[in-house]
């Protein structure tokens, strides 16, 4: 286990700056809506999804009733049944125990991570995957955590556009699968469907057109993407 | 001070609602036998259009029309992306973008 962690842990660094810096933002959030550490650490353990827990904060400063709050975390993390559609041929054949815990701990960062990455020469798979997800899960909560304690001693207009680390993080992601694919027209589809989709059902709906309309017509061009070989990095 | 239960539930919603969206899959495909063709050439595709999609999603609420006209925003993403793609650098690009967005946004663009 230890040799896997070491082997993980490389991996994990681009996460690690990720979601402290995006914990840590979501931890001064938390703090200035009125809540302490202990309350960063149950949320970033049991949620552990980034976008989610941003929304979260506005949605406890409202007192949201649940069922919107059911609602609107379903379309947000939609996005995850993609990843663990594409998820399910790589954990085929893991223990019940580990797979659970991989499923649960599949966040944007740990997916596209996973997604690009094989395990490396010597490293058993299944340890590998659940190293790399627990240390992301590890720097989640600590970034949440460090957030609060830091938003205590902050003034609000001092940390005004530091949420704006999500935002670089995904810039970073984007480039990241750019370099991974030969072929670029799933990424420029991606972004021509998103922002089509942006300007027709706006900001709050957007997402889930955006995602069906680009699996169709990625659906529609099989036969010439197939036919493209894959680089590896 | 009262135990603040109305959040307390709100979180936990928003925790199980989030499990269900990335179990679901493997409930309903993950049953063993053959995948779907589709659902292995959704797996090769997907990604590289979704990770577009979520960097739209991170700027989904910035103005365009009016106010700073989303410049900060896109010449802090395009820091972001030049810089990773010059230098592979993570802690790099998102450093130094968000930092130079926190002072376009406190001291430029107030």
């Amino acid at each position: 286990m230890k040799k896997a962690f070491r082997k993980a842990f490389p991996h994990s660094i681009p996460v690690l700056a990720g979601y402290l810096s995006l914990g840590i933002a979501f931890g001064i959030l938390l703090q200035k809506a009125g809540y302490n550490a202990l309350w960063a650490f149950g949320i970033s353990t049991t949620v552990f999804a980034g976008s989610g827990q941003m929304l979260l904060v506005d949605l406890l400063k409202q007192s949201s009733p649940l069922l919107q709050v059911a609602l609107l975390t379903f379309l947000l993390n939609f996005r995850h049944f993609f990843y663990g559609l594409t998820m399910i041929p790589r954990y085929e054949g893991i223990q019940k125990r580990w797979k659970w815990y991989l499923i649960f701990g599949l966040t944007d960062e740990t997916y596209a991570i996973l997604s690009s990455t094989k395990p490396p020469e010597g490293a058993e798979p299944t340890r590998f995957y659940f190293a790399l997800t627990f240390l992301n899960h590890c720097y989640w909560i600590a970034g949440g955590v460090i957030g609060v304690l830091v938003g205590a001693l902050l003034p609000m207009d001092k940390t005004k556009g530091v949420d704006f680390a999500m935002t670089a993080l995904f810039a970073v992601l984007v480039v990241e699968q750019w370099k991974n694919h030969k072929n670029h027209f799933p990424a420029w589809l991606g972004l021509g469907m998103a922002v089509l989709s942006l300007v027709i059902f706006g900001p709050e709906n957007f997402l889930i057109p955006a995602l069906v309309a680009i699996s169709i017509i990625l659906w529609l061009c099989r036969k010439p993407l197939e036919a493209e070989k894959e680089v590896e990095n | 001070m009262n135990f603040d239960f109305t959040a307390l539930f709100i979180v936990l919603v928003m925790a199980l609602v989030t499990m269900l969206t990335r179990f679901l899959p493997f409930f309903l495909f993950g049953g063993g036998g053959e995948l779907p063709k589709w659902v292995r050439f959704l797996g090769k595709f997907l990604p590289p259009a979704v990770m577009s999609v979520l960097l739209v999603f991170c700027i989904r609420s910035v103005d365009f029309i009016g106010g700073s006209y989303g410049i900060p925003e896109l010449l802090c993403i395009g820091v972001a992306i030049g810089l990773h793609a010059w230098k592979r650098n993570t802690l790099l690009s998102i450093g130094v973008s968000t930092v130079l967005y926190m002072l376009l946004v406190q001291l430029v663009f107030v």
